[in-house]
């Protein structure tokens, strides 16, 4: 049986005699300029159902997020706040209230009907997506940049970025979704990646609650459990996944996982070198919680902003403690049952 | 200036005091998130879920019920238990094939057998349960048999075949009542991972509670004394396993606590206590002794939505994801330099 915890390589864990390199995706965020060329790629190399033509008020991201027809999702981030060059592109703009806190509250109100279960619910508090707020006009598309003009209530805006990002199963190590599948349908690649067999998938839907990145969801047509492949076909046709190959600035890059861990350290020492402090690694350490991610991502804030879970753990790590507690309280049935029965009258 | 926070906890959230009116001791949380909406995905499970968390416990309380009534000679207690267990886990198959999205593939279940799916050990469990507790309820009918010919064999041999059966279903009864605990517990979902250490009582004490409730509707006074002490003991499991989760877990009590969770585990409180006290006081009052089996029924049943109602509030709301996590990484232990199932606890 393969181990629940801790640092190691995958696909030999999982019985594979002499598998390839593992393979996963570093989706750099400080190069992607929002286009979103790998959903669409995503979607037409793997026959994804639409998730309609939705408008969500949420910045520019009208995906909303993943679900079972959405395996990239771009996300946007309004902030009002300067870039880590805050200095000379933002130099006389504007300064004070962004719009940015509105449109949250907006977006947080919407959900979108994406054809999947739980899809894209609206945040269950949305003032929760903004300090305190009242909801108005977003005012997009405009013709002015957001940030640079003054509201005309007189209300002045600052300085303003953008974070966008593409969000993508993370193909962890110690996989949770894998783990509590009853039926064998999502099993473990020789490239170590984690993939849904979609002619055994009986849509028992017990991956979605156990994955602790929210990623994995259910097809409401077919009644299925669907997420990224990490284009498992693609792959054992030494091709690049569709998103990499999409991706026209290499914010999505894709190879051998020690490779791109490598590359990323690189990239995120070159951002800090030029003043980008905030720029940091997410899901890269094969120490943390569920044992790295084969597809981890250079963030510019931390991780919850992108709806990420600041420290994920797999559930499976406490199973074994779970399973002898559940003893002992079987165990304890009986003998209740039994002092019940044996003693006294009738 | 500080920058201000691109999602965090709005002013929605007056701390200490909900509308349900308790007293929490939890501040209110201050966290970031992607427009409020939730980390996680929630179970995507229907009613038929929590429904059949309740069945399977009283499939599995009944078929202990009916193994000491039939090892002490109390034999109308022992027909209606083995009724009620075949019942109840005829039931429970029927909620678990209808939740599945392809209902028409369920026997993918038995593909596999997998230690690390809390799934596919229920399903195995279930599967040595249900044909033990059927032939344990068949063998009550040897009685309408034909004394003569092959009836009359199967009329001889179905009470002792009924007995191994009944025992046998009894063996695995423990097992199917709290696997279900294991496999809520065995998620991403904050508020029932955090409660792994009490839910498996909270099951086990509701379906002890369940099978005696069912047995004192079912059987004369004179043959439910067992049941009573019975029924003391699953309903004090059941309301003190509660009682931790829906105060011990800090910030992650909170789903049990509020909201519609929150109403139902104060019914289940009410009606099982209720149970408890009236299985005792009803010891010659057949009546009494009914709406005391009824209230044990029905305060596992709420007990069972309540918790998983809890649980599918704490995966829906950001806060119970980001902020356990982040006061976990702020006390400087992260999941992965925590030791096996330990520095995970109270992190609210």
């Amino acid at each position: 049986m393969s181990s629940f915890y801790g640092p190691l390589d995958p696909a030999p864990d999982a019985g594979y005699a002499d598998p390839p390199p593992r393979k996963g995706f570093f989706t750099d965020t400080s190069v992607c300029i929002g286009c979103k060329a790998c959903e669409v790629a995503c979607k037409e190399w793997n026959a994804i159902p639409a998730d309609g033509y939705n408008l969500l008020g949420q910045s520019y991201d009208n995906t909303g997020g993943l679900t079972a027809n959405s395996w990239r999702a771009v996300e946007f981030i309004e902030q009002p706040l300067a870039s880590g060059q805050r200095s000379a592109p933002f130099a006389g703009a504007p300064t004070g209230p962004s719009a940015s806190a509105t449109s949250a509250v907006l977006a947080a109100r919407t959900g979108q009907d994406t054809g999947t279960e739980p899809g894209i619910e609206p945040a269950p508090d949305p003032t929760a997506a903004a300090p305190a707020a009242e909801p108005q006009f977003l005012g997009m598309p405009g013709i002015d940049l957001p940030g640079r003009i003054d509201d005309p209530d007189g209300v002045r805006r600052t300085d303003f970025r953008w974070l966008m990002m593409s969000n993508v199963c993370k193909h962890c190590t110690h996989a949770a979704c894998l783990d509590v599948c009853p039926t064998g349908s999502l099993f473990r690649t020789e490239f170590g990646t984690v993939v849904v067999q979609e002619d055994i998938c009986n849509g028992c839907g017990y991956c979605i609650p156990a994955c602790p990145y929210g990623v994995i969801d259910r097809r409401e047509e077919d009644g299925r459990a669907w997420k990224c492949t990490l284009c498992y076909d693609r792959l054992g046709a030494g091709q690049t996944p569709a998103c990499a190959q999409a991706c026209p600035t290499q914010s999505i890059q894709y190879g051998d996982l020690d490779e791109l861990r490598v590359r990323a350290q690189e990239r995120v020492d070159r951002l800090h070198e030029v003043g980008v402090g905030e720029a940091r690694l997410y899901g890269h350490d094969p120490e943390d919680g569920v044992g790295g991610d084969g597809a981890f991502f250079l963030l510019l804030d931390e991780p919850e902003v992108y709806g990420l879970p600041p420290d994920p753990v797999v559930t499976t790590r406490d199973l074994p403690s779970m399973w002898k507690t559940a003893g002992v309280a079987a165990a304890g049935m009986v003998a209740l049952v039994a002092a019940a029965f044996v003693r006294g009258p009738r | 200036m500080t920058a201000p926070r691109a999602g965090r906890s709005g002013d929605g959230r007056k701390g200490g005091h909900r509308p349900g009116g308790e007293e929490l001791a939890v501040p209110p949380a201050e966290f970031r998130s992607y427009y409020g909406r939730a980390v996680l995905k929630a179970p995507v499970w229907k009613y038929d879920i929590p429904a059949y968390l309740f069945t399977g416990g009283l499939a599995a309380g009944s078929s202990l019920v009916a193994a000491g009534a039939d090892l002490t000679g109390r034999s109308v207690l022992r027909r209606a238990a083995r009724a009620a267990s075949l019942g109840a886990v005829g039931v429970s198959t029927y909620f678990l094939i209808n939740d599945l999205g392809r209902p028409e593939r369920f026997y993918n279940m038995l593909r596999v057998a997998k230690p690390t799916s809390p799934m596919s050990m229920g399903s195995w469990i279930l599967a040595a349960f249900g044909p033990a507790a059927g032939i344990a309820a068949v063998a009550e009918l040897a009685g309408a048999l034909p004394h003569r010919g092959v009836l009359g064999l199967a009329r001889r041999l179905l009470p002792t075949a009924g007995r191994a059966a009944g025992l046998a279903a009894a063996a695995a009864a423990p097992a199917l009542a709290t696997y279900t605990a294991v496999l809520l517990a065995d998620t991403a979902v904050p508020s029932w991972h955090e409660a792994r250490r009490v839910l498996p009582f909270a099951f086990a004490g509701g379906a002890l509670a369940s099978g005696a409730g069912a047995g004192l509707m079912a059987a004369p006074v004179s043959e439910t004394a067992p049941l009573r002490r019975l029924a003391v003991a699953g309903a004090a499991l059941e309301l003190a396993a509660v009682h931790a989760a829906e105060n011990d877990l800090g910030l992650l009590s909170e789903p049990y606590q509020t909201g519609r969770p929150g109403r139902l585990l104060r019914l289940a409180r009410t009606l099982t206590a209720a149970g408890a006290i009236g299985a005792v006081a009803g010891r010659r009052s057949r009546i009494l002794s009914i709406l005391s089996g009824a209230a044990l029924l029905g305060g596992s049943l709420a007990t069972r939505f309540g918790v998983y109602e809890a649980g599918v509030a704490s995966a829906k709301d950001p806060k119970y994801t980001v902020v356990p996590q982040r006061a976990r990484l702020g006390a400087g232990r992260p999941a992965g330099a925590a030791p096996k199932d330990t520095g995970a606890h109270q992190q609210g």
